[in-house]
């Protein structure tokens, strides 16, 4: 057993390593573990499976058997809220109040960091501390007078309402990720830009920006996954059908349509179809900002 | 004209060198002539131009609510016009002798308490299993992670549709001929907190073994090939070195567990609806908020709400940061601007 990691001898290895023999903690696996896992995965699915089977349902199949397997298969639901507008409008909104969001987010708290990071003035520690102190607030406790503040602003019901909150609360988590990655860029790679003839703004634009594409991308993530799945504001902004973003439309689809059980199966089960792809697509940079964002 | 001693810390007269840390060393206390000479007014306009759109939005869209909250707190106010009717305390007497709201608190704590004790102990399991060498790892920590990604409003409007008395779970448990564990999940008071803790469990699991996970993959494994050479087992190798040199992690991610757990609003709303959360017994402190103040319009007391709620989670989180996290974030975050 222990004899893993000593003989790196190719002739010898056994024949189910696969990988080269990577100094390890983790012994091989035996069964036991997959099954657990196995275990583990189809607890966390399960939930999300029948939510999607669900919709290829009949009520009456979802009444006289509420947890067996579509039987004949029914695409109504799916079709009813595919080819309705009421879906696809919810996820327009979403989709612009969470991209408007994320560009705010990112515009603002890159140019902040990079104050914050890289230059000496008064007040920087004090205003550090101020973004870092909205990590304290969350939106629950602000969201009554935030709800007054919109609506004399005279921005309820409209997206805008919702965009801009989300970017407040979105810099301080921001800005704490943003400004060790702008101060780890070495002060050599400025001091050749400047004695290039780069001005400072210019070594923003043409050295900071690029090189911080990967804490960017982490941040602009959070914020979009953030926004997509925001519940409480627009809940409190957004009164009308036609502003409402995805959450508040399944909400409201599934009071409205109560007694169609398979529809609301569907119409979930869609809306969840952006938020799986979009991580699927940035899960590496999800899991990575959320552990960064935690590691500080 | 300059002494010797601006001479060191002269060397980098850039305006924007990298700051030193530590805010009373002496490189940092008088600005030397020429750093400051270096910050000029292009300079200054720079961080003017730079911070000024983040710094307005941030006030008037979070600090400023909060000062509102607490401001609007000490009134009765219907929210039109200027609060006029100020009653001082008033407000606060009666949220903290409103028996719904001692409920809401407990129920919050329970919560904490609950979120800790679940999901701490499956998920450091989960992520040293998930740790070992294993064929479809990635896929595996995709998969958990999904219920952290889905919406909260999915995740209530599915749970609350299979949770129904004639809903799949029963159904499933009936199939399994276990007829007998039926229960009322979402409206019988006994049990509905236990339903809620599952939901909990089920969505925000995820989330902590993969911060595990990220703990154990900084764990150098020169240590535990050490222990394995002075002839350690499996386990005590996991008791020894990993648990304790996962400590930081574990305690940030209680810290984001406790937090979320004092505010939770989003599952419980949309599952128990705005009028049987309490009765149920799943009411939060936020659920109360909302419920007592935009949806009885009256604001003042709604605000009142949110600044004891807030009280509470920061009380917690100094208590927190002040008897644990201490050690690990050190100047972590008020450090990190000086």
């Amino acid at each position: 057993m222990s004899a893993i990691k000593t003989t790196p001898v190719p002739a010898s290895a056994p024949v189910s390593r696969r990988r080269k023999p990577h100094t390890d903690n983790r012994r091989w696996t035996t069964p036991a573990v997959y099954f657990v896992a196995l275990l583990l995965v189809g607890a966390m699915l399960a939930p999300v499976v029948y939510i999607i089977l669900g919709g290829f349902r009949s009520n009456s199949q979802i009444t006289t058997d509420p947890a067996g397997l579509p039987n004949p298969w029914v695409t109504e639901g799916y079709t009813a809220v595919i080819t309705g507008s009421t879906f696809w409008r919810e996820v327009g909104n979403s989709l612009i109040a969470s991209s408007a969001t994320t560009l705010g987010v990112v515009v603002l708290g890159l140019m902040a960091s990079y104050a914050l990071a890289r230059y000496k003035f008064v007040g920087r520690g004090a205003m550090y501390s101020l973004f870092a102190a909205g990590l304290m607030f969350p939106m629950t406790v602000a969201i009554t007078p935030l709800y007054i503040l919109v609506r004399t602003l005279g921005l309820m019901n409209s997206l805008a309402g919702v965009i801009l909150p989300q970017i407040g609360f979105a810099l301080p988590v921001t800005i704490i990720i943003l400004v060790p990655f702008l101060r780890a860029i070495p002060a050599e790679i400025q001091e050749a830009a400047e004695i290039d003839g780069c001005s400072r703004l210019g070594f923003f634009r043409r050295m900071v920006i690029p090189l911080s594409m990967p804490g960017v991308i982490t941040v602009g993530i959070l914020a979009f996954v953030n926004s997509w799945n925001s519940y409480i504001l627009p809940l409190f902004i957004l009164n009308m059908d036609e502003s409402f973003t995805l959450p508040l439309g399944v909400q409201a689809f599934a009071s409205q349509w109560s007694v169609d059980t398979a529809r609301v199966l569907a119409f979930t089960s869609l809306s969840m179809i952006p938020a799986l792809v979009f991580f699927s697509l940035f899960e590496r940079r999800i899991v990575g900002g959320l552990t960064g964002a935690v590691k500080g | 004209m300059e002494s010797i001693s601006e001479n060191a810390p002269g060397a980098q007269n850039s305006p924007m060198d990298l700051p030193t840390d530590g805010g009373g060393a002496p490189a940092a206390s008088p600005p030397s002539r020429r750093r400051r000479r270096g910050l000029g007014w292009a300079a200054r306009a720079e961080v003017v131009v730079l911070t000024g759109p983040a710094l307005i939005v941030f006030l008037a869209f979070v600090i400023f609510p909060v000062v509102m909250a607490a401001y609007y707190g000490f009134f009765n106010w219907k929210g039109y016009g200027p609060p006029t009717d100020f009653v001082g305390l008033h407000n606060y007497k009666i949220i903290l002798s409103d028996p719904t709201f001692h409920d809401a608190v407990r129920h919050n704590f329970t919560i904490v308490v609950l979120s800790l004790v679940m999901q701490g102990p499956i998920a450091i399991g989960l992520a040293l299993l998930l740790n070992r060498k294993l064929r479809y790892q990635s896929a595996i920590r995709v998969l958990i992670f999904v219920p952290y990604v889905i919406s909260e409003v999915v995740v209530g409007t599915g749970w609350s549709l299979m949770l129904q008395t004639n809903g799949a779970v029963n159904g499933l448990l009936e199939k399994l001929g276990m007829a007998g564990l039926k229960q009322d999940w979402l409206s019988d008071p006994k049990i509905a907190m236990w339903t809620l803790m599952l939901i909990i469990t089920w969505k925000y699991v995820g989330f902590a073994v993969i911060l595990f996970l990220a703990g154990l993959q900084g764990i150098p494994p020169e240590l535990h090939e050490a222990a394995a050479i002075d002839g350690a087992s499996y386990w005590q190798i996991q008791r020894r070195i990993t648990l304790p040199l996962l400590g930081p992690t574990i305690r940030i991610w209680a810290f984001l567990s406790i937090i979320g757990s004092l505010q939770l609003f989003d599952l419980v709303y949309i599952i128990w609806g705005q009028y049987v959360a309490a009765t149920a017994g799943t009411s939060t402190m936020a659920t109360y908020m909302v419920v007592n103040g935009r949806n009885a319009a009256s604001y003042g007391y709604g605000n009142a709400v949110a600044v004891v709620l807030f009280l509470i989670s920061l009380v917690v989180a100094l208590l927190y940061q002040r008897f644990v996290l201490r050690r690990d974030t050190e100047g972590a975050i008020t450090g990190g601007g000086r």
